[in-house]
């Protein structure tokens, strides 16, 4: 055989741009980011972890710490606070499924005895909107958490937890911004012209992020927060 | 059936569009590797120049033909430059020109983006490299140390550049990369299964993936540095308690990979030459994709063999030491089915093929001074000294650069449609093999004989004198011969002989189509039944007898063809994505962005904010208005 090694394909209509994989480029491409995310954040995990424990002066995270001066600083990480915040920043991912739901069913006529619930169920705007307000909300708790931990007297300067830890956590804030924008900008195209089934991708992609920048933060909990 | 003969006519213009403008705003992954190759190839002649100044100056004991200062800046900047402004891009140019040709593609997945990495890359490269015109060019060595690169140590701007110009130049290595990995996933021809690509390819393949996991390491230590110089952290600062393995462990973790970053793509270029100058198919084609797996894979386990006179310990040692020489195994069986291609092949001696054997001899002796060096107590011998510079520019020059050279002669005339003139080619390659080993042979003695790495002057009296006198005599002989190349490079775009479309009679895809390839690359998008559809095409019987080569023995569905007309891609239907200048607004953006920091370093905090917001709105709106506009 071989001898037509190289035959003359006709990839069809020229417009539908076909993949090996059958997935769309998009796709791929948000798996390959995530995949270096993960080394990224590992990086920056690693070093709070190495670090934990070796800072000469406080406000240390976990323990009481008193200075030259006999000033008492007390264990700064406020776990009940952040715990709520945590669970806000759960809400949001559920909201997230239910907003990529919402973008599928578009169209798909609603049962004559739909209830409330039912009806909720296909408002992406909804979805869309409440998963944005979560996030906006977690950045909320974040910042109420910097500004005390500043007031207390924890800067980015003050030792090696507090330049690790604002790094660490400053570094998911950003993600967590740039994902709120991102879920704001959907929200005004759905508000505009609709987002439907065949944008279904788009809305899956955004998803994908902000899963992934969620898994992330559960992560930080419990390594930062919950393991003394 | 289609006549093998290459068409005998003048080259068709590459792409109907000229001029400047058009280069600026061009989508089309040909041109944007062709603007790669320019741009890579003269930071190497930077380097190089570099790499000159460097030698005169240890010519002789007691030189003073630079200042210390200046030294430092030199053998800084050669390195940086050599490792992120040159070789990297040099493969990157092959990234783009060859693997949507190799898999049958008519661009990579995302043309834009591609086109941001390389303005990126431009801009990052001018912004690290233009302050050493002003003396305070980077002067802390291309890994650049913490906490020696902490304001306590380096309180000039000199170091500003070099983390800011590297934290640019890693966007453009990660866009890339996300889009080779979807490209390559996601973009091959009917019937191009992974184990059909060509070696380039699947070497390019791994190397992506080594590009997406090893830059946030040392995004990670560069932010770390930017936020302890810019804003005050602690992280390096020992006073505070800080580690000072830090950078090294996480420089390492991304700087070992880099090693094969920079080799592998030359992996895959002397993969591709040598079945062609042997008549023969690669000789274990799958151990070879495995080995080049098993490289990538091992090449996270290795770092800290870079780091064993630091006291990590026996049992930290001992480990890095034995993933260091189980390394050695792929990268030797490499080396074996290279050599075993080559037997009893038909070779041909031009000049791709001299280089690429070059590669193999020169790559085996700096591998086996690297396995040397896996030994600790061994390496704490040679470490900092001029051993191991002999030692890695055995691996980058005998191997990176000389399998880089074996691409450019074997693909100028797929990329102009003309051949490099063969005579000069060859004068280019005994200057520039003896010049090397002249270069790096010598530096083994004097490492052994205890000269550090990074001295600016020393001593007469000992017993390296005449062993620094021939390395800068081979440094001279090398510019000779960079010298030949440029010439031969410049002279045959406009004089070299008419190539066409399959001037070496090579066996993969991206010889089946016309030299320049016209915009669109396929007419038609080939269907792939074997790993050599162009030998299969012109002699079906070429490898009876032989193992199936990854054939299944089904013929395609039409006549066999192979490409000698050229079309335009409007009188052929295919949609081409519009030229646009907005990834390259983006990406001056992105470097505007981060050149606000350095007015911190005045105290200037109203003019760097401005400047960073300014960039910042550059960034985003370029982006914006980039996503908002349709590709095609």
């Amino acid at each position: 055989m071989a001898s037509h090694a190289i035959a003359g394909h006709d990839d069809g209509h020229a417009h539908t741009h076909h993949t090996t994989t059958g997935l769309d480029n998009r796709k791929i491409a948000i798996w390959a980011f995530i995949g270096s995310e993960c080394m990224l954040f590992a990086s920056l995990i690693s070093t709070y972890l190495i670090y934990k424990g070796k800072s000469l002066v406080g406000p240390y995270p976990h323990t009481e710490y008193t200075d030259a001066s006999g000033k008492v600083f007390p264990a700064i990480l406020d776990i009940p606070v952040t715990s709520a915040s945590t669970f806000v920043l759960l809400m949001s991912s559920l909201a997230m499924v239910l907003a990529l739901q919402a973008v599928q069913l578009k169209g798909t006529p609603l049962p004559a005895n739909a209830g409330w619930w039912t009806r909720a169920q296909r408002s992406s705007q909804l979805w869309l909107g409440m998963t944005a307000l979560l996030g906006a909300s977690f950045l909320g708790f974040q910042a109420y958490e910097f500004t005390a931990f500043v007031r207390e007297g924890l800067t980015i300067k003050t030792n090696l937890f507090g330049s690790t830890f604002f790094t660490l956590t400053g570094f998911h804030g950003a993600h967590v911004t740039v994902g709120v924008l991102w879920l704001m900008s959907l929200l005004w195209i759905d508000r505009t012209r609709g987002l439907g089934p065949q944008d279904e991708l788009v809305v899956d992609i955004a998803a994908l992020y902000w899963h992934f920048v969620d898994v992330v933060w559960i992560v930080i909990f419990t390594l930062i927060y919950l393991i003394q | 059936m289609a006549t093998l003969a290459a068409p005998a006519r003048a080259t068709a213009p590459a792409s109907t569009q000229s001029g400047l403008w058009s280069w600026i705003a061009t989508t089309d992954h040909k041109r944007i590797g062709t603007l790669y190759l320019w741009t890579a190839l003269a930071f190497f002649l930077i380097g190089g120049l570099e790499a000159a100044l460097i030698r005169t100056q240890l010519a002789r004991p007691n030189m003073g033909f630079v200042s210390a200062d200046t030294y430092n800046q030199l053998f800084t900047m050669h390195g940086t430059t050599m490792v992120f402004l040159a070789v990297m891009p040099l493969s990157a140019a092959f990234f783009n020109y060859l693997i949507p040709l190799q898999i049958g593609a008519r661009d990579v997945a995302f043309p834009r983006l591609n086109a941001f990495s390389y303005w990126v890359y431009l801009l990052g490269g001018i912004f690290i490299t233009l302050p050493i015109l002003f003396q305070v060019a980077p002067d802390a060595g291309w890994f650049g140390y913490a906490p020696l690169t902490t304001n306590q140590f380096s309180s000039g701007p000199n170091i500003d550049f070099w983390v800011i110009g590297l934290q640019v130049l890693g966007v453009s290595s990660l866009a890339a990369a996300f889009n080779f990995i979807t490209t390559i996933i996601n973009l091959r021809a009917p019937g191009m299964t992974l184990m059909r690509m060509p070696m380039f390819t699947w070497m390019s393949f791994v190397v992506q993936f080594l590009l997406i996991l090893a830059f946030p390491p040392i995004t990670v230590a560069l932010v770390f540095l930017l936020m302890d110089r810019f804003f005050g952290t602690t992280f390096y600062a020992i006073a505070q308690g800080a580690d000072p393995l830090l950078w090294q462990h996480l420089f390492w973790v991304f700087g070992h990979p880099e090693v094969y970053i920079l080799i592998l793509p030359a992996f895959g270029l002397v993969s591709e030459v040598l079945p062609t100058f042997s008549k023969k198919p690669l000789f274990g084609y799958n151990v070879m994709v495995y080995s080049g797996i098993m490289i990538g894979f091992l090449g996270f386990g290795v770092w800290a063999h870079h780091m064993f006179a630091v006291g990590m310990g026996a049992v930290a040692d001992s480990i890095f030491s034995l993933m260091t020489m189980l390394i050695a195994i792929p990268t030797g069986v490499k080396i074996f089915n290279w050599i075993a291609t080559m037997w009893a092949g038909e070779v041909r001696f031009t000049v791709p093929m001299k280089f690429a054997i070059a590669l193999i001899a020169m790559f085996t002796i700096g591998g086996i001074s690297g396995v040397m060096h896996s030994s600790p107590p061994a390496d704490l011998q040679q470490t900092d000294s001029y051993f191991v510079v002999a030692h890695f520019h055995y691996v980058l020059f005998g191997g990176s650069i000389m399998g880089i050279f074996a691409g450019i002669y074997h693909y100028y005339p797929k990329i102009t449609g003309r051949f490099l003139d063969e005579r000069l080619g060859n004068v280019h390659f005994w200057l520039n093999f003896i010049g090397m080993n002249l270069t790096f042979f010598p530096m083994h003695f004097s490492g052994l004989l205890g000269m550090p790495r990074r001295i600016y002057t020393y001593d007469a009296g000992q017993g390296w004198d005449l062993f620094n006198l021939l390395a800068t005599y081979g440094t001279y002989l090398l510019v000779i011969a960079t010298a030949v190349f440029v010439w031969n490079f410049v002279r045959s775009r406009t004089r070299g002989a008419i190539a066409g479309g399959d001037p070496w009679g090579a066996a993969t895809l991206e010889w089946s189509i016309p030299s320049p390839p016209p915009e669109y690359n396929f007419a038609q998008i080939p269907t792939v039944t074997s790993r050599y559809p162009l030998w299969d095409l012109k002699d079906p019987s070429w490898h009876e007898g032989e193992d199936s080569h990854g054939d299944t023995g089904t013929p395609g569905p039409s006549p066999l063809r192979e490409e000698t007309e050229t079309h335009t891609a409007k009188s052929l239907g295919i949609p081409m994505p519009y030229p646009t200048a907005k990834p390259a607004f983006t990406a001056l953006g992105l470097v505007v962005m981060f050149s606000g920091l350095l007015f911190l370093r005045n105290d200037l905090f109203a003019v760097a904010m401005t400047v960073t917001l300014g960039g910042a709105a550059m960034l985003i709106g370029g982006l914006y208005a980039w996503l908002t506009s349709p590709l095609e």
